[in-house]
């Protein structure tokens, strides 16, 4: 139950922040030249690899032990 | 400074060299693909039309972020940051991030159940699990019509890798096309001959060629005009008010209605990216569940390339990459090719146009392959020929993958270059329609089928309409002895891809507000059906057919033919491991 928990949670995160657009929406702070609204987005895509990662490992390990889905 | 192409039908001898060179060796790599794996015969839809359904881990990586990652990522949305920003661009971006978790979860459950149940096509799992016919032609035409004009648009990446090399400005028609007709036909040959195969081979190329490039041009960007400059012209450009008084672009969305409109069409690209048929094609040749989660895990990789193209959009405009093609007429399509003529050697540029080319190729062979699976298996074996023999599919399809690339050749020679764009954009309307009959029935028979295809054809219906009524001004800009002249056309159609959502002021992508009706009108008839009993179809799938992989017994018992499953008719019976 709490790995359906936890892997649902990691999926969902960077759906529901990327969708949030006023949140990210802005020129600042700028890093290396990127204004926010831009490296904001590149930095989900590494935050997403990670997560889908984990619910990967979690998913996997949970169907060894006999669990489904 | 201008690039050279603008100013007439120059050939950049060593860039066409380079060019070439890369091409030679994809067609021999699509006929060699034939003996890769090698099956013991090649004539069935398993072995041409999926690949045997044995890739792995890593060729389906390739697979897949060929397959994804078309022409119109390397051509159209720099093109739309070059042109109008972050609303049309770089909400691809968040777009192929979304699309990742949506994989992870619906993916797998879609692998499991075609492959207990040995379906090749999205309208075959449609078929069975609602046993509609209608349903089931419904998304079979859905998908065979969005792919053709997405292959279509695959030729207008390619055209523009031709015109960039000065193949393009000869004033006899035939010469002008005849590159690109020479391609196609060699793509249409291997194709014909190795299958899913061919474009499988060739996608390791592909990215390959395509990784070196993009990151020799954002380490140019970095390094040479620096990432600050370069937000900053584009932002200047994007913020420039045209003469009619609006703003020329959008360089972060800044009022509510570019905040739905980015949003939307950020999420429903991504639950429209695997509703069409090639990228169904390319999940189901993987050899397990496993392949696909771990793909989801990994292909973001991907979106960071895809991103970075992007900004190449950006980087034209702070290098003022003339965009003029050979024709004389301005053509944001050209940007990035243009700009890496424009900043790097000429071999080096000649690399970076095989890796547009080739990178269109691939998608182009994966969605003709796709279009003729559908037609073979949900029209010519459903309505014409019910006991077609799995030797008889393989032709069939093999033959309709031609008619396809065919078709879409004509498309793109006959019309404007902005109509392969525009129906490219109905393309991705139509498509999200097949979502709810293929998602829902993924986790649920509670939807009837008729009621799915109410709803699928008023919203087809309604999001077909609503992308005609957008008009904008068709303005052209031709260089006129070395200055920019505007031309006004009048108005013409399919100007947005955003639009009102009925009887509200908020801007929504068009394929999500069709969905919303589509998906009311679904429940609303649902509720009706039910309370007065219609008959609800039969459903062959079984509820242990969503979660089997290759190794667990359900497979096993699932691959014995049974009464039940009319559907399966061939099956790989060796899986071959892959490494």
């Amino acid at each position: 139950m709490w790995v359906r928990i936890t892997v649902a949670a990691l999926l969902i995160m960077p759906i529901v922040a990327l969708v949030a657009v006023p949140t990210y929406s802005n020129p600042s702070p700028h890093l290396w030249g990127f204004p926010f609204f831009y490296w904001y987005s590149l930095l989900w895509m590494l935050l997403e690899t990670a997560m889908v990662s984990t619910a990967y490992v979690l998913v996997t390990r949970a169907r060894r032990k006999g669990g489904s889905r | 400074m201008t690039a050279p192409q603008a100013a007439g039908p120059a050939v950049n001898g060593v860039s066409l060299g380079v060019l070439v060179f890369f091409f030679v060796i994809v067609t021999v790599g699509g006929f060699l693909a034939a003996r890769w794996r090698r099956p013991e015969s090649m004539a069935s839809l398993d072995e041409w039309g999926l690949g045997g359904r044995g890739f792995g881990t890593l060729t389906t990586w390739f697979l897949l972020g060929g397959d994804l990652y078309t022409a119109y990522t390397f051509v159209a949305v720099p093109a739309a940051m070059f042109a109008t920003g972050a609303v049309a661009g770089w909400f691809a971006v968040p777009y192929t991030i979304l699309v990742y978790p949506l994989i992870f979860v619906f993916m797998p459950r879609m692998w499991s159940v075609a492959h207990a149940r040995g379906y090749v096509t999205p309208a075959d799992f449609v078929r069975g699990r609602y046993g509609s016919r209608g349903l089931a032609l419904a998304v079979a035409l859905t998908g065979i019509l969005a792919t053709m004009p997405y292959i279509a648009l695959q030729l207008v990446g390619i055209q523009a890798v031709i015109d960039t090399v000065g193949l393009g400005g000869s004033s006899n028609t035939f010469l002008k096309d005849l590159p690109l007709i020479i391609s196609f036909a060699v793509l249409a040959a291997y194709t014909y001959s190795s299958g899913l195969r061919a474009p499988a081979l060739i996608a390791f190329v592909k990215d390959t060629l395509v990784y070196i490039a993009i990151i020799a041009a954002i380490v140019y960007v970095g390094w040479k005009i620096g990432f600050g400059p370069t937000f900053h012209a584009a932002e200047t450009k994007l913020n420039t008010k045209t003469a009619t008084g609006k703003l020329t672009g959008v360089f972060i969305p800044g009022n509510a209605n570019s905040y739905w409109a980015y949003a939307t069409l950020a999420f429903g690209s991504a639950m429209a990216l695997f509703m069409y048929p090639h990228a169904m094609t390319a999940t189901l040749s993987s050899k397990g569940r496993n392949v696909i989660r771990r793909n989801a895990a990994i292909l973001p990789t991907y979106s960071l390339m895809l991103a970075l193209l992007a900004l190449l959009g950006f980087a034209a405009i702070a290098k003022k990459t003339s965009v003029f093609g050979a024709d004389g007429y301005a053509n944001a399509q050209l940007a990035v090719p243009h700009f890496f003529a424009q900043v790097f050697p000429s071999w080096f540029a000649g690399v970076a146009f095989a890796a547009i080319a080739i990178g269109a190729l691939v998608p182009a062979a994966i969605m003709s392959i796709a279009a003729a699976n559908l037609f073979t298996r949900n029209i010519y074996r459903e309505f014409f020929r019910p006991d077609a023999m799995p030797h008889e599919e393989a032709l069939v399809s093999k033959i309709a993958s031609l008619v396809v690339k065919f078709g879409a050749l004509l498309f793109v020679l006959s019309l404007d270059r902005q109509n392969a764009i525009n129906f490219q954009l109905l393309g991705g309307v139509w498509i999200l329609q097949t979502f709810v009959a293929i998602v829902a029935g993924l986790y649920t028979r509670w939807f009837h089928r008729w009621a799915l295809l109410l709803g699928w054809a008023a919203a087809m219906v309604w999001g077909t309409i609503t992308a005609y009524q957008q008009k904008v001004p068709n303005d052209k800009i031709k260089l006129v002895d070395g200055k920019p002249v505007i031309e006004h056309h009048g108005q013409r159609h399919f100007g947005s891809s955003v639009a009102n959502f009925p009887f509200t002021h908020v801007t929504l992508y068009i394929a999500v507000s069709a969905l919303v009706i589509n998906i009311v009108i679904a429940v609303v008839v649902t509720v009706l059906l039910r309370a007065v009993k219609a008959p609800g179809g039969a459903d062959e799938t079984e509820p242990d057919d969503y979660y089997s992989d290759a190794v667990s017994p359900e497979v096993i018992r699932a691959e014995e033919p049974t009464p039940a499953a009319t559907g399966v008719i061939t099956h790989p019976t060796s899986r071959r491991e892959d490494t």
